[in-house]
C-alpha cells in the first residue's frame, strides 16, 4: 500500500480544567488511505471530535497538544504556523463540524459564506472586480447544485434560518468541499437529522467521495451507518482506539469485549423476544485515569493482567485490538 | 385481551402567534395541526410502537392522551372512564395510573430538587404515603430498582449522567404504581450502550408490573425489537398501522417503505440500494392538501395531489391510507429490502 495520506502517531491531546487534567485523547494513531472512507465510532466523550480538531489544528486553550506526530502528504501539520495551517484547511483538508445546525454564520448569507473559502484559496480565479465576484458567484452555485440544493443561483442570497436542518448540513458539506480537499472530515454529520434525510446526506457523501477521489473520515455512533458506508474502522474507548479493522471484519468478528457489547447492545427486529445484554455500568472519567486497561471495570472478561497499561496488538491482516487477550504483540 | 386506552379522532392544534403586521393587518392565525384526527386503541399488556420523523407529533401525541396539553378535537378513553370529560379533581386522580417518560433527560427533571423529592412528588400529589417515612421508603425501594444508589438520592440532578437522569424519570413515572405509560423517546438522547441498559430495564418492568406502554421512538430498530404493535406517524396522522411482524415483513405504505429503506443496518455490511425520497419534511404550517406524503411520495399521482386517501384494512389488525394500495406495489423489492 502506497504512504496514507493522513498519518497520525501517539497523538495526545489534553484539557486543563479546574477539577484536573482531562486527557481527552491519549496515544492515539489514525492512518486514512487515499480514496478510503474510514468510519470512527465510540460513545459520547471518547475523544472522537478532539482527535480530529488536533488534526486540523483547532484544539483551542484550555485544550493542548501534548505529544504525536501528524502527517498530510508526508508534512508535518504540527510545524507549520498558523498562516500556513490555515492555507491548508479548506484547501488540503475540510471538517464539518458536528452540530452543523449551529456552525454556520447566521448574519451572512449562504453565498457569502461559500464565497469566503473560494475568496481565500481558489488562486485559478480572475485577480479582481466584476470577473471575480461572478466567477465565485458561478463556483458557489455549483456547489449547491453538486450537493442537491435545486435553483441555487437565488438559494445563494437567502440566510441559514431559511434552510431545513437536512439543507444546512448539505451546505456545510458544500462550503467544506468548495475547494476540493483531498480529505474531508465529516464529524456526525447525521446525528442531528431523520433517517429519511440522513440516508440523502449520506449517500451524497459516498457520490462526492467516488466523483472527486478524495478521502473521507466519518465520526458517528451509529454502527449501521460505518457498516454501510465505511471501508473500515476505528473504534475509540476512554481516549484511546480499542480495536480497527475492515469493516465487514470487525462487525463480524468484534475482538474487544467493548466492540462486542456494544455490537450485542443494539436493538434489532430480529432479537426480538430474546433480552439484550446490554454492556453495564459508565465510561470511566478521563481525569487522573488509573493506568490499567479502561474498560476494566466495565469488561465481563476482566483478570488481574488487565491492571498493567494495555498496548494495541496485531489481530490478523489490517486488524489492531488493545486486549490482552486477543492477537499478538507488535514489535 | 381488554382494551385499555382508546383514542378516537384526536387532535391538537397549536394556534401560532401573530406578528406585528400580522395582527395590524388582520391576518389569519397561523395554525400548527400538530396532530390531526388519530384514532387506535392499546390492549392491557400490550406495547404500542409509535414512529415517525421529527416534528410529526409524536410527542404532542403522548401528551393529548395524559391532557399535559388539551386536546383540540376527540376522545380518550383509559379504563372505560372517559379522559376528555374529567374534571380536574377526577383527571388528578386518574393521573396517578397514567403516566409519562418525557424525551428529554436534561430538560425534565427540577434542577432545584433532589432525586428523592422528584420521584416522591407523586406520592405526595395523590396522597400514597402515609409519613414522610413512608414515602422516602416507597421512594428509596424504586430508586434502586431502576438501577440507583440509596447514597445518590439527595444528591441534584446535574450531577448524573444522561442514562442515570433517564433512570430518574422513569423512578418518577413507576412510584404511582401506573398502569399505562407514555414512554417518549427514553433512549434516543443515549449512546448505544446506555440506551441497552434502558431497553432492559423498561421491558423487565413492564413485566414484573404488568404495565401497558405506548412507546415513541424515531428508531425502527427499536420499535421493530420491543414493540408488538407500531403506528406510524407523518406530518400529524397516522399512515399505517398494524403488528409489529407484518408491518416489518411487508409495509404498505410507501412511507413506512422509505422509513424502513433509509435505516443503516448493522448486518447489511456494504451498501445497499435505497428509496430515494427527494425533497424535505414539508412544513405543518402549510401541510401539502390531499396526500400529506404525496410532495415526497415516488408513487404520487394526480388524485394524491389533491384527495386525502381513507384509511383501508389491508391484514388482520393492518390498516393504512394510500391511494396506491390496491395495485400491491412494493418499492423495498427492487434490491432495497
Ligand atoms: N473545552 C474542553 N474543556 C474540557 N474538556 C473538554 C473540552 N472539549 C472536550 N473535552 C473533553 O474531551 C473528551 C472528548 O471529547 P470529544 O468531544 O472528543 O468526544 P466525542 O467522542 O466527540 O463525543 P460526542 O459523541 O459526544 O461528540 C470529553 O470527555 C470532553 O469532556
Ligand atoms: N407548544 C407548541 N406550540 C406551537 N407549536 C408546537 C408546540 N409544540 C409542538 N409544536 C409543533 O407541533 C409539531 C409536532 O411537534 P412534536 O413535538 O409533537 O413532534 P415530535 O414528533 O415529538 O418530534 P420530535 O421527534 O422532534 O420529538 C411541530 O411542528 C412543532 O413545531
Ligand atoms: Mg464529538
Ligand atoms: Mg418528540
Amino acid at each position: 500500500m502506497s504512504a496514507p495520506l493522513l498519518d497520525v502517531r501517539g497523538l495526545r491531546t489534553v484539557f486543563e480544567t479546574r477539577a484536573g487534567t482531562v486527557c481527552a485523547v491519549d496515544g492515539v494513531d489514525v492512518s486514512v488511505h487515499r480514496g478510503e472512507c474510514l468510519g470512527i465510532v465510540g460513545e459520547s466523550g471518547s475523544g472522537k471530535s478532539v482527535t480530529f480538531a488536533s488534526v486540523m489544528g483547532l484544539v483551542k486553550s484550555p485544550g493542548r497538544i501534548e505529544a504525536g506526530t501528524i502527517l498530510l502528504d508526508g508534512c508535518d501539520l504540527r510545524g507549520l504556523t498558523p498562516k500556513q495551517m490555515r492555507a491548508v484547511r479548506g484547501k488540503d483538508i475540510a471538517m464539518t463540524m458536528q452540530d452543523a445546525l449551529t456552525a454556520l454564520n447566521p448574519a451572512l448569507t449562504v453565498g457569502e459564506q461559500i464565497a469566503e473559502v473560494f475568496d481565500a484559496h481558489d488562486y485559478t480565479l480572475p485577480r479582481r472586480g466584476s470577473a471575480r465576484a461572478r466567477a465565485i458567484r458561478d463556483k458557489s452555485a455549483e456547489m449547491l447544485g453538486l450537493v442537491g440544493i435545486p435553483s441555487a443561483e437565488s438559494r445563494l442570497r437567502q440566510y441559514p434560518h431559511e434552510f431545513s436542518g437536512g439543507m444546512r448540513q448539505r451546505i456545510m458539506i458544500a462550503i467544506a468541499l468548495a475547494c476540493r480537499p483531498k480529505l474531508l472530515i465529516a464529524d456526525e454529520p447525521t446525528t442531528a437529522l431523520d433517517v429519511t434525510i440522513q440516508a440523502q446526506v449520506l449517500e451524497l457523501i459516498t457520490e462526492i467521495r467516488a466523483r472527486l477521489g478524495m478521502s473521507v473520515v466519518l465520526i458517528t455512533h451509529d454502527l449501521g451507518v460505518v457498516a454501510e458506508h465505511c471501508d473500515r474502522v476505528m473504534v475509540m474507548y476512554a481516549g484511546q482506539v480499542i480495536e480497527e479493522g475492515p469493516t465487514a471484519e470487525v462487525i463480524a468478528q468484534p475482538q474487544h469485549p467493548y466492540t462486542r457489547g456494544l455490537l450485542a447492545s443494539i436493538p434489532r427486529p430480529a432479537l426480538r423476544g430474546q433480552p439484550i445484554r446490554p454492556i453495564e455500568g459508565q465510561v470511566p472519567d478521563l481525569i487522573g485515569l488509573p493506568p490499567q486497561c479502561r474498560f476494566y471495570s466495565r469488561c465481563p472478561l476482566h483478570r488481574d493482567a488487565c491492571l498493567a497499561p494495555v498496548a494495541m496488538r496485531s489481530a490478523g491482516p489490517n486488524r489492531r485490538v488493545r486486549c490482552i487477550l486477543s492477537g499478538e504483540p507488535v514489535e | 385481551m381488554k382494551t385499555l386506552l382508546k383514542v378516537e379522532s384526536l387532535s391538537k392544534h397549536y394556534e401560532g402567534r401573530r406578528g406585528l403586521v400580522g395582527r395590524l393587518t388582520g391576518a389569519p392565525h397561523t395554525v400548527v395541526r400538530a396532530v390531526n384526527d388519530v384514532s387506535f386503541s392499546v390492549e392491557r399488556g400490550e406495547i404500542l410502537g409509535l414512529i415517525g420523523e421529527s416534528g410529526c407529533g409524536k410527542s404532542t401525541l403522548g401528551r393529548a392522551i395524559l391532557r399535559l396539553h388539551e386536546p383540540t378535537a376527540g376522545r380518550v378513553m383509559f379504563d372505560s372512564k372517559e379522559v376528555t370529560a374529567l374534571d380536574a379533581p377526577a383527571l388528578k386522580a386518574l393521573r396517578r395510573r397514567m403516566q409519562i417518560i418525557f424525551q428529554d433527560p436534561y430538560a425534565s427533571l427540577n434542577p432545584r430538587r433532589t432525586v428523592a423529592q422528584i420521584v416522591g412528588l407523586p406520592l405526595r400529589l395523590h396522597g400514597l404515603a402515609s409519613s414522610e417515612a413512608e414515602a422516602r421508603a416507597i421512594t428509596a425501594r424504586i430508586c434502586e430498582r431502576v438501577g440507583l444508589k440509596a447514597n445518590q438520592l439527595d444528591r441534584y440532578p446535574h450531577q448524573f449522567s444522561g442514562g442515570q437522569r433517564q433512570r430518574i424519570g422513569i423512578a418518577r413515572a413507576l412510584v404511582s404504581n401506573p398502569e399505562f405509560i407514555v414512554c417518549d423517546e427514553p433512549v434516543s438522547a443515549l449512546d448505544v450502550s446506555i440506551q441497552a441498559q434502558i431497553i432492559a430495564l423498561l421491558l423487565e418492568l413492564k413485566r414484573e408490573m404488568g404495565l401497558t406502554y405506548l412507546f415513541i421512538s424515531h428508531d425502527i430498530s427499536v420499535i421493530g425489537y420491543l414493540a408488538d404493535r407500531v403506528a406510524v406517524m407523518y406530518l400529524g396522522e397516522i399512515v399505517e398501522m398494524g403488528p409489529v411482524e407484518a408491518i416489518l415483513a411487508r409495509p404498505r405504505h410507501p412511507y413506512t417503505q422509505s422509513l424502513m429503506s433509509a435505516v443503516p443496518k448493522v448486518e447489511a455490511s456494504g451498501r445497499r440500494a435505497r428509496i430515494r425520497l427527494t425533497g424535505d419534511l414539508p412544513s405543518p404550517l402549510h401541510p401539502p392538501a390531499g396526500c400529506k406524503f404525496h410532495t415526497r411520495c415516488p408513487l404520487a399521482l394526480d388524485i394524491c395531489r389533491s384527495t386525502a386517501p381513507l384509511r383501508e384494512t389491508v391484514g388482520e389488525g393492518h390498516i393504512a391510507a394510500c391511494h396506491r394500495l390496491g395495485e400491491d406495489i412494493s418499492l423495498l423489492e427492487d434490491g432495497a429490502a
